[in-house]
């Protein structure tokens, strides 16, 4: 049993939530995720863990209100308990002195980005930081993001904050004006898609967060299993970052949607009794 | 090992009541006996329920089946069970209609007996070793059916015996991973006497009998009864925690435990990596069955999905190929096929389950194999393109070499797939400890007697050491492993 201590929305379908996890919070590093199940009938979904306090132990976790689950988790009170929280899982993330690193994240993809933009920081790089969204209530996360870089660039599709534009059009400011030694993109699988194409037609080493379906998270099952560099991959157990220039994209999105009728149907049935209980 | 396992079948054998009957039926009578047979549902009744297929026998069956068993001088069954259990021990106390001592008998050398009589492929274990196969050329007493029977009738009577316990040492020792190797460790070592906390990365316990082994094979309740024995004997269960991940070797070190059995499994499933096989409606078995057995995928008001199926191909020939096949029945497959690049001869699979899977309206495809997948617009898997094969020459397993046919390639309509062409050592143990010695397998090198590691307080068993064996396997590793933990920590207790 897990308590949450903080629920803290970002907007009407993000929201930050601090768990007690005190093994969690001592062992993880940046990149690591955790799953989670929020009650005996629940199904065990991967979070990205986007920050940990050892001393209270606590973890923090940025849930976005896609289906069943977390619309669950989105409902769910400070106080209340969620019944499994194991990790942390993954390879952390290799962090070393690369220079000037460019650190994009869209969306939600901003948590996960969150630590591995500290611990780049902390390694003695100059991070520069590129921050999207569809609109400026999906730009979270900030303020966090400023104290640790050295300079935070903010992007939304409808020009509502920050300046208007593409993740990849503020990337492509920066990789224009000056040396780009490293970047990291962490987003939606789209956005992951087409910030590595812009990266890649520089040649500037990029890494990847994926986030795939995923059922045990220690290497059992084979769900989250995807092509890189024309090789099987477990995400789980051999990720979650890879080199962004050898995913198979396509394939990844095509399995995230293996249960898409599934996921509606469920999704359905769960506003119907969300609306009968109201 | 052995020998005090053979010292501990001999003695008891001539205690009187076990000589009084041996003398009560004359062996000849015994011999004319017929073996009794497993009642089971309806094979096109249960291929549509989760309900377990084996009814279980009932005490006149148990009774009379126990009459057949010679009581023998030199009891061979007992060579062939990787746990030592005193077999004709357990057998005559259920013919003298001592239920509950016989089931007190097995559980002397076996945590889970409920389970083994159940899951154990007694055909090549205690029964290939028994004086009607060996001597007689008959069919061997129903040694797995008698064990489940006396299991079963001790759960049913309510009056579950606590296995003896020395007094607590208060030392304390850990056991990652709780399926069967780790369960039997750790049911040997409370007896020792130690403090034993069984860390499972899961939500819950049990290992490969929860997630793996199907409801209509081995009901979630019968496993539950064995752990919540198990606690009784004083053991901690702490679920969700990933030695290794959640907290290092080192950190649990720090907090006092002493040494570790790791039978952390072989949690990594293969896949063939042919053209296709990431398509969506392909799947592990680990993950097929995983979504079904641990997570309840088929339950209306469980979120875990799974994806039916219609025409559904399972690839492999082991029981956890038959788990699936017969698995995608009960989901309601029109069509559930097993494809298998041997012959039926060859198949791994206990024989009891291949038996059950034929009766359930399973085809079954040998000497086939998958070469190519292909999907349609949205990425779901639609035909399977498989090979005709045919039998070489023995290979190193010893079974004959499958050898495709050119140019007999044919495609099948499916669209959900299993694969189930074996399984990995799961690498997160291993690959959190830098120093401990491992094989180009990726299992852990370990002393074949005591199963210690190459780190002095790590001892392994079970699959992470075996490389993909069966729960009875896994369940001697971790006996023996207990004897070589109890030892190395005495000697280090004496030293000090």
């Amino acid at each position: 049993m897990n308590k949450i201590v903080e629920m803290e929305f970002f907007s009407e379908n993000v929201a930050k939530i601090v768990l007690e996890a005190p093994d969690i919070a001592n062992s993880r590093k940046a990149g690591h995720f955790v799953i989670i199940r929020l009650d005996e009938k629940g199904e065990r979904i991967p979070l990205t863990i986007a920050d940990g306090d050892p001393e209270k132990g606590t973890i923090t976790l940025v849930v976005q209100k896609v289906g069943v689950t977390s619309a669950k988790l989105l409902a769910m009170k400070a106080g209340e308990e969620i019944l499994d929280v194991v990790g942390p899982l993954g390879h952390a993330t290799h962090i070393e002195k690369f220079g000037t690193v460019l650190c994009a994240g869209g969306g939600v993809g901003v948590a996960p980005m969150l630590p591995i933009i500290k611990a780049l920081k902390e390694a003695g790089n100059k991070v520069i930081s590129v921050l999207a969204g569809r609109t400026k209530e999906l730009i979270i996360l900030e303020d966090e993001v400023k104290k640790h870089s050295d300079e935070v660039i903010i992007m939304t599709d409808d020009g509502s904050y920050g300046k208007k534009g593409l993740v990849t059009a503020g990337m492509e400011d920066v990789i224009q004006r000056e040396k780009v030694n490293k970047a990291f993109v962490i987003g939606p699988a789209i956005m992951m898609k087409f910030g590595s194409l812009t990266t890649k037609k520089y040649n500037i080493p990029t890494d990847v967060s994926l986030n795939t379906i995923m059922v045990d998270g220690t290497g059992m099952c084979g769900a989250c299993r995807v092509s890189v560099g024309g090789k099987t991959k477990f995400v789980c157990v051999d990720g979650p970052e890879f080199d962004a220039f050898q995913v198979n994209w396509d394939e990844m999105m095509m399995r995230m949607g293996a249960y898409k009728t599934q996921e509606h149907e469920a999704y359905e049935k769960y506003l119907k009794t969300v609306e009968t209980v109201a | 090992m052995e020998n005090i396992i053979a010292e501990y079948i001999k003695e008891g054998r001539s205690e009187a009541w076990r000589a009084e009957l041996r003398k009560s039926m004359k062996a000849k009578e015994r011999t004319s006996l017929e073996r009794v047979q497993m009642p089971e549902q309806e094979p096109l009744v249960r291929n549509k329920n989760i309900v377990e297929v084996n009814l279980g026998i009932t005490e006149q069956m148990a009774v009379a089946e126990a009459h057949r068993c010679l009581d023998c001088p030199q009891p061979t069954c007992t060579i062939g069970c990787p746990v030592g259990i005193n077999i004709p021990k357990f057998i005559k106390k259920i013919e003298s209609k001592d239920f509950l001592g016989a089931a007190a008998t097995i559980k002397e050398t076996n945590a889970l007996p409920a389970v083994c009589g159940r899951v154990c492929p007694q055909e090549k274990q205690c029964e290939l070793n028994c004086f009607y196969t060996d001597k007689l050329h008959a069919t061997p007493i129903a040694i797995g059916h008698l064990e489940r029977f006396a299991a079963d009738y001790e759960r049913n009577s309510g009056k579950m015996n606590i296995p003896d316990i020395a007094e607590p040492n208060g030392i304390k020792v850990a056991v990652v991973g709780s399926g069967p190797s780790g369960l039997a460790a750790a049911g040997d070592l409370a007896k020792f006497g130690y403090d034993v906390t069984v860390f499972e990365a899961l939500h819950e316990i049990g290992g490969v009998l929860k997630y793996g082994i199907p409801e209509f094979r081995l009901p979630n309740d019968i496993v539950d009864v064995e752990i919540e024995n198990m606690r009784k004997m004083g053991i901690k269960f702490r679920t969700d925690f990933i030695v290794g991940k959640t907290a290092s070797f080192e950190e649990l070190r720090a907090r006092g435990f002493k040494a570790f059995f790791v039978g952390s499994g072989a949690g990594l499933p293969r896949f063939m990596n042919i053209p296709g096989e990431n398509y969506n409606g392909i799947f592990s078995s680990n993950e097929y069955l995983t979504r079904v057995n641990l997570m309840k995928a088929a339950h209306e008001d469980y979120d875990t999905p799974v994806l039916a199926g219609k025409n559904v191909a399972v690839v492999g020939g082991g029981n956890t190929a038959m788990d699936s096949v017969r698995t995608s029945k009960r989901l309601g497959a029109k069509r559930s096929m097993i494809i298998y690049r041997r012959s039926l001869e060859e198949m791994p699979a206990r024989l009891e389950e291949v038996h059950h899977a034929m009766a359930e309206d399973i085809e079954f495809m040998n000497l086939h194999n998958p070469v190519e997948y292909f999907a349609d617009e949205n990425g779901r898997v639609n035909k399977m393109r498989v090979q005709k094969m045919e039998l070489g020459e023995p290979d190193a397993s010893g079974r004959r070499r499958p050898i495709p046919i050119e140019g007999s390639e044919f495609d099948i309509d499916v669209d959900t797939v299993v694969v189930a062409v074996g399984v990995s050592p799961n690498p997160i143990v291993p690959s959190s400890l830098k120093d401990l010695k491992m094989t180009d397998w990726g299992t852990i090198v370990v002393n074949k007697d005591t199963m210690q590691s190459s780190i002095p307080d790590i001892f392994a068993g079970g699959d992470i050491v075996r490389g993909g064996a069966t729960v009875i396997l896994a369940m001697g590793d971790g006996r023996k492993a207990a004897v070589g933990m109890h030892q190395y920590i005495q000697e280090k207790v004496k030293a000090n």
